[in-house]
């Protein structure tokens, strides 16, 4: 049977946060905490590889100790387990020493079922770096498979999955050997609407909480010790100054001169 | 995915101020409650103007000030006439209301309600999010359970709590009250929440600390229709908002942001707004049917409480202290109930008997015939505060006229305007109405 490891993190929700321009930190204030939007077609691809090959999934989050409410809720979509990587020595990672972590977290989970793949949403919503799931692909040396649009088969005896890749104006098909790791696009859908039982369950369910020594990571590459970038300021861009609208009720050659005249005007071309 | 459903003691349908009251007082007597609410998380539908009371508030969490995120404590209540021009100010202020425990307190629903919802879950009540309930569930006419609009989504229990709001679908489809609100009997209030900074309000409101001040604004504020709206200071923002019947505002033609920028822009309001920024638009349904509109209480298996019960008493805004002294009252009839294993409608009356002894029902039934009186008679909307602002004008004019030829001016221009005994009736009818 696979096992499967789906990253998961709880963010604010962005269509809510306003960024002090005093301050230059996100407002947080009263802003519900959802999962990531991107990791719900990890969440969706993980269940359909458990409706058709079997599987065991586990979801793995790291965050405060609230961020077991994104895994509660994660759990009722399907999941068999969930572990909160939790740690007063994770605090202030950076994408380097989150994908060393969460690595480290995957390890521990294929203590007892070694792991055959791990799915990630392709990026956060609150930081949008999409790095974390290829560094974690790197350091565990699974073959890494981004933005993937769908998965064609996976060959449980030859060990392989096949993946359909969505790329600017192309698509890609790959196959690649198992252990791998998937960050997935939108199109693999999203979970489907609970059943009642199972939010139940879910919500009953007491997370595990792993920390530093459960998943023997060395304390030295996470946290803020681990990481080499940290955000000097967040800000919001300035706002685009709305552009000109010519207009001259619709007749099409006046508005045809006055489009020349300005361009002759701005120097672009010699009138 | 279709465990068998266990057994709950009590479903309360919806996390606003009654149903989170109810869940919390049942949960600590070890009872196994469930709370089904629709919205992405507890407190998501919740809208308030914006002042919580501490003596109710404390009937279900004792102390609950000393940790809960609250705003200010109110030391100050203003109430303003406005015309179009003018305002006419009337303020209260007391040290008495600055001493702890305080008597009020300015809140934002969003950090309050998160902070709530722990109480509960705490207390080991299951709050279910994203969950809409959708109907009773009925053997005969006893309610049995509710079933909700997630797969394998029905709950059973001994009784369900209906705190699913202003359109209650479980009071409806259980036949306790009529279909749809009459347009009269509801309001839409719209809020919003501006961002200032804290020296900013502390100078503009006159308060130190963690003081605020409240004002109501009458009459003009509302564009003359019946209706009211409101400033609420918190800590660095400020609560701002009217509401208005619904059946005016339609055959007003007025859409509830105009009514509420037509506010934001009067003279006497604009410089305590000057160089905010909007945070949050709210908008929410205020039952304003108060005694008349009331439906039945309860039933077999159901009690209803809060606004979907329309308990709310528009005269003093106060409409989450009902909600959460209802939810008590629905709690320990639920209690009672349980110890005599007995769940029948005439059991579960208790609930009404304890509402009817209660300042809820005194209070309503004090002001049943307010809100038809003002809606019947818009001179005090309109013309009463005219002459309050125009005779204040005159009298504060120094212009060579004596003060006595001033005040002959202000009594016949009133009685052009009105009759003096219309003047006489009406004023008779609004002191009936609310005394």
């Amino acid at each position: 049977m696979l096992h499967i490891v789906v990253c998961i993190k709880q963010v604010p929700d962005t269509t809510q946060v306003r960024i002090d321009p005093e301050t230059n930190t996100l407002v947080r204030e009263g802003i519900p905490a959802i999962i990531n939007p991107f990791d719900m077609p990890a969440i969706e691809a993980a269940m359909q590889l458990k409706e058709r090959y079997g599987a065991m999934v586990s979801l793995l989050c790291m965050g405060p100790p609230q961020a077991s409410e994104a895994l509660q809720k994660a759990l009722s979509y399907g999941a068999d387990r969930a572990v909160l990587l939790s740690d007063r020595a994770l605090i202030g990672s950076d994408t380097l020493a989150t994908s060393k972590a969460l690595s480290c977290g995957v390890e521990a989970l294929g203590r007892e079922q070694p792991v055959d793949l791990v799915i990630c949403g392709k990026q956060t919503i609150d930081g949008d770096t999409a790095q974390v799931g290829p560094g974690i692909a790197t350091r565990l040396g699974y073959a890494q498979l981004t933005y993937v649009g769908k998965i064609e088969e996976v060959d449980l005896e030859k060990r392989r999955i096949r993946v359909r890749r969505v790329l600017e104006g192309a698509e890609e098909v790959l196959d690649a050997p198992l252990p791998a790791l998937l960050t997935v696009l939108k199109e693999l859908g999203e979970p489907k609407y609970a059943s009642l039982p199972a939010v139940i369950k879910g919500l009953r369910t007491s997370i595990p909480v792993w920390g530093a020594k459960e998943i023997a990571v060395n304390t030295d590459e996470v946290g803020l010790a681990g990481s080499p970038t940290q955000v000097r300021r967040i800000f919001a861009p300035p706002q685009r100054e709305p552009g000109e609208v010519i207009s001259a009720d619709g007749e099409a050659d006046k508005i045809a001169n006055m489009i020349l005249d300005r361009i002759i005007e701005a120097g672009i071309v010699e009138g | 995915m279709s465990d068998q459903l266990e057994r709950f003691d009590v479903i309360v349908a919806g996390a606003g101020p009654a149903g989170m009251s109810a869940a919390y007082l049942l949960a600590k007597e070890g009872l196994n409650v469930i709370v089904v609410e629709r919205g992405d998380f507890p407190g998501s539908k919740n809208v308030m103007g914006g002042v919580l009371y501490r003596q109710p508030t404390e009937q279900i969490i004792p102390g609950f000030w000393r940790e809960a995120p609250l705003e200010r404590h109110v030391v100050e209540t203003q109430a303003w006439v406005l015309t179009e021009k003018a305002a006419f100010k009337a303020a209260h202020r007391h040290e008495a209301f600055a001493q702890e425990p305080y008597n009020s307190f300015t809140v934002l629903r969003a950090r309050f309600d998160k902070w709530m919802a722990q109480q509960v879950r705490a207390a080991g009540a299951l709050i279910v999010p994203e969950t809409v309930v959708e109907e009773p569930i009925m053997e005969g006419d006893k309610v049995v359970g509710v079933r909700t609009g997630r797969p394998d989504g029905d709950l059973y229990a001994d009784v369900v709590i209906a705190a699913d709001g202003v359109n209650s679908l479980l009071a409806q489809k259980a036949g306790l009250r009529k279909k749809e609100i009459p347009k009269n009997e509801a309001a839409l209030a719209v809020k919003e929440v501006i961002a200032l900074p804290r020296e900013v309000i502390e100078d503009r409101f006159q308060v130190s600390g963690d003081q605020g001040v409240t004002i109501e604004l009458y009459a003009e504020a509302t564009w003359g229709m019946v209706g009211t709206g409101f400033i609420y200071t918190n800590k660095d923002s400020l609560s701002v908002g009217c509401g208005v019947l619904i059946s005016e505002l339609v055959e007003r033609g007025i859409t509830p942001n105009d009514l509420l920028e037509h506010m934001k822009a009067h003279p006497a309001v604009a410089p305590l707004l000057e160089g905010g920024e909007t945070r949050e638009y709210l908008a929410h349904l205020i039952p304003e049917g108060g005694l008349y509109g009331m439906p039945k209480l309860s039933t077999h298996g159901m009690l209803v409480v809060g606004d979907a019960a329309m308990l709310v008493n528009s005269m003093h805004r106060e409409g989450s202290n009902l909600a959460m002294t209802s939810g008590k009252f629905a709690a320990q009839a639920v209690l009672r109930a349980k110890e005599w294993n007995d769940f029948s409608a005439e059991s579960l009356s208790y609930y009404d008997q304890l509402i009817r002894d209660s300042f809820i029902y005194k209070d309503l039934y004090k002001y049943r015939n307010m809100s038809r009186f003002f809606e019947t008679h818009p001179e005090f909307f309109s013309l009463y505060p005219d002459l309050l602002n125009e005779a204040c004008r005159e009298m504060l004019t120094v212009d060579g006229v004596s003060k006595r030829a001033k005040q002959r001016k202000i009594f016949w221009d009133a009685l052009r305007k009105r009759m003096p005994w219309r003047m006489a009736l009406d004023f008779y009818g609004a002191w009936r109405s609310i005394a």
